[in-house]
């Protein structure tokens, strides 16, 4: 049977989200339990979070976090980081034993920074060179791969009912400002670690619930720019656009939304003249990265979190504030597990952005424009 | 009031327009190959195709406000009806002088000397009513049935 | 002595004597003269010599009296020497001349359209009713920069320009001269009120014309004929012709008979001359000067069109059409091997060029693998004979389509090919005005949209069931696709899987 990356998989899921705005960190234990009420929209073939903020000893080198099959690819690997990286640290991740997780490949995790001799002879910044180094280790190596690369974060994934991973990797015992998670409903693969959701690049990390139709017309756009699409998954290719929209073109959030949900034309027709022109052009440009089919998606970064549907809102999510938090799930019962009486709450337009900002980043994004946008980021 | 008008422009000259007059004015209505070969006497076409490539245009009483045929009618056959406007010939009472022939400036008015000798002109199709039939079945709009603009 | 001909008839009319009226509506819609009546037995005479078999008459009877068969007469069988290979030769032993021929190829090669499947969502993703939900179809035609730089919510750079297609279909460059000015008129029309363009080709645009404008595309050609200062800046965007599918490598030739008053005047050339369009242009021998050209048009209309380079579906076409990007071509148009022509030797027609799914599918591999796929349009024609095929060739990569056949065909035309001869008895390939008068526009241009609504209307259930609802979501997502009856080459270079992969 063919695996992930070898062939694209389909698959329904559930999403969970929550975002403490001040920075302030918070344990795992909610995020799990949060999860877990959607036990039923995910089948036991994937599991996984997204922590921000979980490991501020080394918040300045890049956490890489590795699944290896066997011993013999993981010294293989070090000695290839030891080529290109200081490492300052490197360790199994600590997990706990569990029956319902079987199978569980090494994992491992190393804190690295570019030496900075490579960077020159490569003439490319850090960031950049440390996406190569993903897509290259991802697509060429065969028995490694590389599912978290980012500063100060880290992903958890594996095959199981997300709870179950949870307690794999003991996120009780970490902190972090924000948590994402996942679980998997997947609808024809055995499972394999890799494919499980976060899809991480850098310290963008995307869950997502949905399948995507335009998937080949986005790939290929993608690829058309040196991204590689080794698991033929739509959160992968999410999570690149995102990357190529924030990092390579520097474009403000509110504009990578309307590029990836983007309002009708019948919508754009009725707009004034500049905002007009500002869609058109989006549309036009980036209409290869116009993201299609039913999908709900979070979006972590170390400056926030965003939620964003679809444009015609097939897939669900529910959004809600209390104090400095800021909630989205698919379904209202995982925001409520955790957070009995929210102050807000609202189901979000397709292709309406929910976008919670970090009080202390430097947003990149001119300020939002609808009502519910500015809850999100005000509460 | 509402009459047939030709767009030469268009008018492929393919004689269609005679087959379906010929057929509406036959007792096989919407039946051409009956009409054709089974009614005794055929009809004569109401409409005249005139033909001088690449002109070509299809020609029918204009139904006159001042209708000269009726003027000069001399039994009282050829009436213009007050309401509708349409020039009728009630072929009953029409015997055959020709002289409606004679003064229609168009040219509209045909000789029909298949029985009795009687003058056929376009009718409009008004027993039918409706659209009349060679406007209908133009393969191309250069028939109109309109209002006079 | 006068040379007998051995040519014999292709076609067998039968005239059923229970329903012929004898009205001689056959005898006089015939321009090949093929009826006649005979007073003196009260008879209508078919002489078959002369029929092309353009199912006009038969159209026209009301009586449905008429049949054109094949000739049923048979040669000697033979699987070498058929009854066509040997006629060709009888005719070029009387004429002396090159074979010529009207519209697209129709020799059997396979049509890869009919091998390739269409997806649609079941289950796991939901597709999307037309009806209910808005679904997309706007297409735009233009150099995209590569990114967009919008600072305090304004726009920094303006957009290049583009054409504004509200449906990915436009019509093909065809002549006036090749076709008449009622069939250019229709299709103009319709693309007016479509939202979408119609293309000069390199007849020039006719004065009657000009407020079309907006929506024309114009040519100019190896010929230049037609072309001036009003008529650049007249179009929504101007078309270099290198070539066409039909006739890959050779230019055109409009007999002198073709060439009226109307005709001479607005393609700027003495009454009654050949209009010869050269096989290059000559002042274009390499990919430099097309970038000349290219950049003289922009200049003369102020960098505020798109430039348009339509090439044929030659074997090399990946790396010319990404000579033509870099050259700063801002849609690059492909025409297939099967696209139609007015007149082109048969032999040329019948054997050069390639398919139009080989080549769109590796000219747009070929741009995205030079990360230049953004930097040009891609509109390819060449027989789309339907709004599948649109779906297709746009999932292979495609911008938008070309159709002209289709249109012609929308506009009365019967595929007789017989458009070189000037006596279309459609009022479509004729400048006779006793013919061309057959086809009122107003009537044409209805046909015209109501393909294309209908094809709208095809396209968007396609894209609904594939639960996409903006066009651009298709644009290159082979994935959509999936090949049938095809050979592991030729599903490498459509770049698809097979069927149940």
């Amino acid at each position: 049977m063919l695996r992930e990356g070898q062939i694209r998989i389909p698959s329904g899921c559930a999403i969970s989200g929550i975002m403490n705005k001040k920075g302030r960190v918070f344990g795992g234990g909610d995020i799990i339990n949060s999860i877990a009420v959607m036990h039923d929209r995910s089948n036991g073939l994937g599991g996984g979070f997204a922590a921000y903020g979980i490991y501020p000893e080394f918040k300045e080198e890049y956490a890489f976090h590795f699944f290896f099959d066997h011993t013999a690819i993981k010294n293989e690997i070090e000695a290839l980081l030891k080529k290109n990286f200081i490492i300052a640290s490197g360790e199994a991740i600590p997990v706990r034993k569990s029956n319902s997780i079987k199978d569980a490949p090494l994992i491992w995790r190393y804190f690295v920074r570019p030496k900075h001799r490579v960077l020159v002879k490569q003439e490319v910044d850090e960031e950049e060179f440390v996406v190569r180094f993903v897509m290259r280790v991802n697509s060429e190596i065969d028995g490694a791969y590389i599912f978290s690369s980012g500063k100060n974060m880290g992903a958890f994934k594996g095959v199981g009912y997300p709870e179950d991973i949870g307690e794999f990797y003991r996120l009780e015992e970490y902190s972090g400002y924000i948590w994402t998670a996942h679980g998997r409903f997947p609808t024809n693969t055995p499972g394999w670690w890799g494919g499980a959701h976060p899809f991480t690049l850098l310290d963008c990390s995307v869950v997502h619930n949905g399948e995507i139709s335009s998937y080949d017309a986005n790939r290929r756009q993608l690829e058309m720019y040196g991204y590689k699409c080794v698991l033929q998954t739509d959160t992968e290719v999410v999570a690149y656009i995102f990357d190529y929209l924030m990092r390579k073109q520097g474009l403000p959030l509110d504009v990578i939304v309307k590029a990836m949900a983007s309002p009708f034309w019948h919508e754009i027709d009725r707009m004034n003249k500049k905002e007009k022109e500002i869609l058109r052009a989006i549309r036009v440009v980036y209409g290869g990265f116009l993201v299609n089919g039913p999908f709900s998606i979070l979006i972590g970064t170390n400056q926030g979190m965003i939620a964003l549907n679809d444009r015609i809102k097939l897939r669900p999510s529910i959004a809600a504030t209390k104090g400095d938090y800021l909630y989205v799930a698919s379904e209202e019962a995982a925001i409520r597990q955790v957070c009995s009486k929210p102050e807000h709450m609202w189901m979000p337009r397709g292709g309406e952005p929910v976008i919670g900002l970090l009080e202390t980043s430097q947003p990149t994004c001119v300020p939002v424009r609808t009502e519910q946008e500015k809850i999100a980021i005000n509460s | 009031m509402k009459r047939v008008y030709v767009r030469e422009e268009y008018c492929a000259g393919c004689g269609l327009c005679q087959v379906h007059c010929i057929t509406a004015h036959s007792e096989y209505k919407g039946d051409i190959i009956k009409a054709y070969k089974k009614s005794f006497p055929r009809p004569l076409a109401r409409v005249i195709v005139e033909e001088k490539r690449p002109l070509s245009f299809s020609l029918q009483c204009r139904h006159c406000e001042e209708a000269e045929c009726v003027k000069a009618c001399i039994t009282g056959a050829m009436q213009k009806d007050p309401a509708t406007g349409i020039v009728i010939n009630d072929t009953a009472r029409c015997i055959g002088c020709w002289t409606c022939v004679l003064v229609c400036p168009y040219g509209a008015v045909r000789r029909d000397e298949t029985l009795h000798k009687v003058a056929v002109k376009c009718d409009m199709c008004a027993e039918a009513g409706g659209v009349p039939s060679c406007v209908e079945n133009c393969p191309n709009g250069a028939l109109e049935y309109r209002e006079e603009r | 002595m006068s040379l007998k001909s051995y040519v014999t008839p292709s076609f067998l009319i039968e005239r059923n004597k229970d329903r012929c009226i004898k009205c001689k509506v056959c005898v006089q819609q015939c321009a090949n003269e093929v009826h006649r009546y005979d007073e003196e037995d009260d008879e209508i005479i078919s002489e078959e010599h002369q029929c092309v078999n353009c199912q006009r008459c038969v159209t026209m009877c009301p009586t449905g009296a008429l049949t054109i068969r094949r000739n049923p007469n048979e040669l000697r069988q033979n699987s070498n020497w058929t009854a066509e290979a040997v006629r060709a030769i009888y005719i070029q032993a009387e004429t002396g001349g090159i074979l010529l021929t009207g519209m697209g190829n129709d020799r059997p090669y396979p049509v890869y359209w009919d091998n390739i499947l269409l997806n649609a969502s079941q289950v796991t993703n939901p597709s999307i009713d037309p009806l209910r939900e808005p679904m997309e179809l706007k297409t735009h035609l233009g150099r995209k920069p590569d990114s967009l730089s919008i600072k305090e919510g304004k726009l920094q750079k303006k957009l290049p320009p583009q054409l504004e297609l509200e449906l990915p279909i436009m019509f093909s460059a065809m002549s006036f001269g090749s076709i008449s000015l009622n069939a250019i008129k229709s299709l103009a029309e319709a693309a007016k009120q479509e939202g979408t363009y119609f293309n000069t080709g390199e007849g020039g645009l006719h004065r009657d014309l000009y407020q079309y404008g907006k929506n024309a595309i114009v040519q100019v050609a190896s010929g230049r004929f037609g072309v001036h200062a009003d008529y650049l800046q007249a179009g929504a965007a101007i078309e270099i012709k290198i070539g066409q599918g039909a006739k890959p490598g050779i230019g055109g030739h409009l007999p002198g008979e073709k060439v009226e008053r109307e005709v001479s005047e607005t393609r700027m050339i003495p009454e009654g001359t050949d209009a010869i369009s050269p096989a290059p242009h000559h002042d274009i021998y390499s990919i430099e000067d097309l970038r000349q050209l290219i950049y003289s048009l922009k200049e003369a209309t102020n960098y505020e069109k798109p430039v348009s380079v339509k090439i044929a579906a030659v074997h090399n076409v990946a790396a010319i059409a990404s000579g033509i990007a870099r050259a700063g071509a801002d849609i690059i148009a492909i025409d297939g091997y099967r696209g139609g022509t007015g007149a082109a030797p048969l032999r040329i027609r019948d054997n050069v060029g390639i398919p139009i799914e080989f080549a769109l599918a590796a000219v747009d591999t070929r741009l995205r693998q030079e990360a230049i796929r953004n930097q040009v349009s891609l509109v390819v024609g060449g027989s789309i004979r339907n709004s599948a095929d649109i779906v297709k060739a746009i999932a292979l990569g495609a911008d938008a389509v070309y159709i002209a056949s289709s249109a012609l065909l929308a506009l009365g035309c019967h595929m007789c090919q017989k458009c070189y001869t000037g006596k279309c008895n459609w009022g479509i390939a004729t400048q006779d005005p006793h013919l061309a008068k057959r086809l009122n526009p107003e009537l044409g241009a209805q046909r015209a949209r109501n393909l294309l609504r209908a094809w709208k209307h095809e396209i968007q259930e396609m894209l609904g069931g594939m639960g996409i609802n903006a066009i651009e979501s298709l644009r290159g997502n082979r994935l959509m696709l999936r090949g049938i009856g095809l050979t592991e080459k030729e599903l490498q270079i459509l770049g698809i899987k097979n069927a149940g992969e």
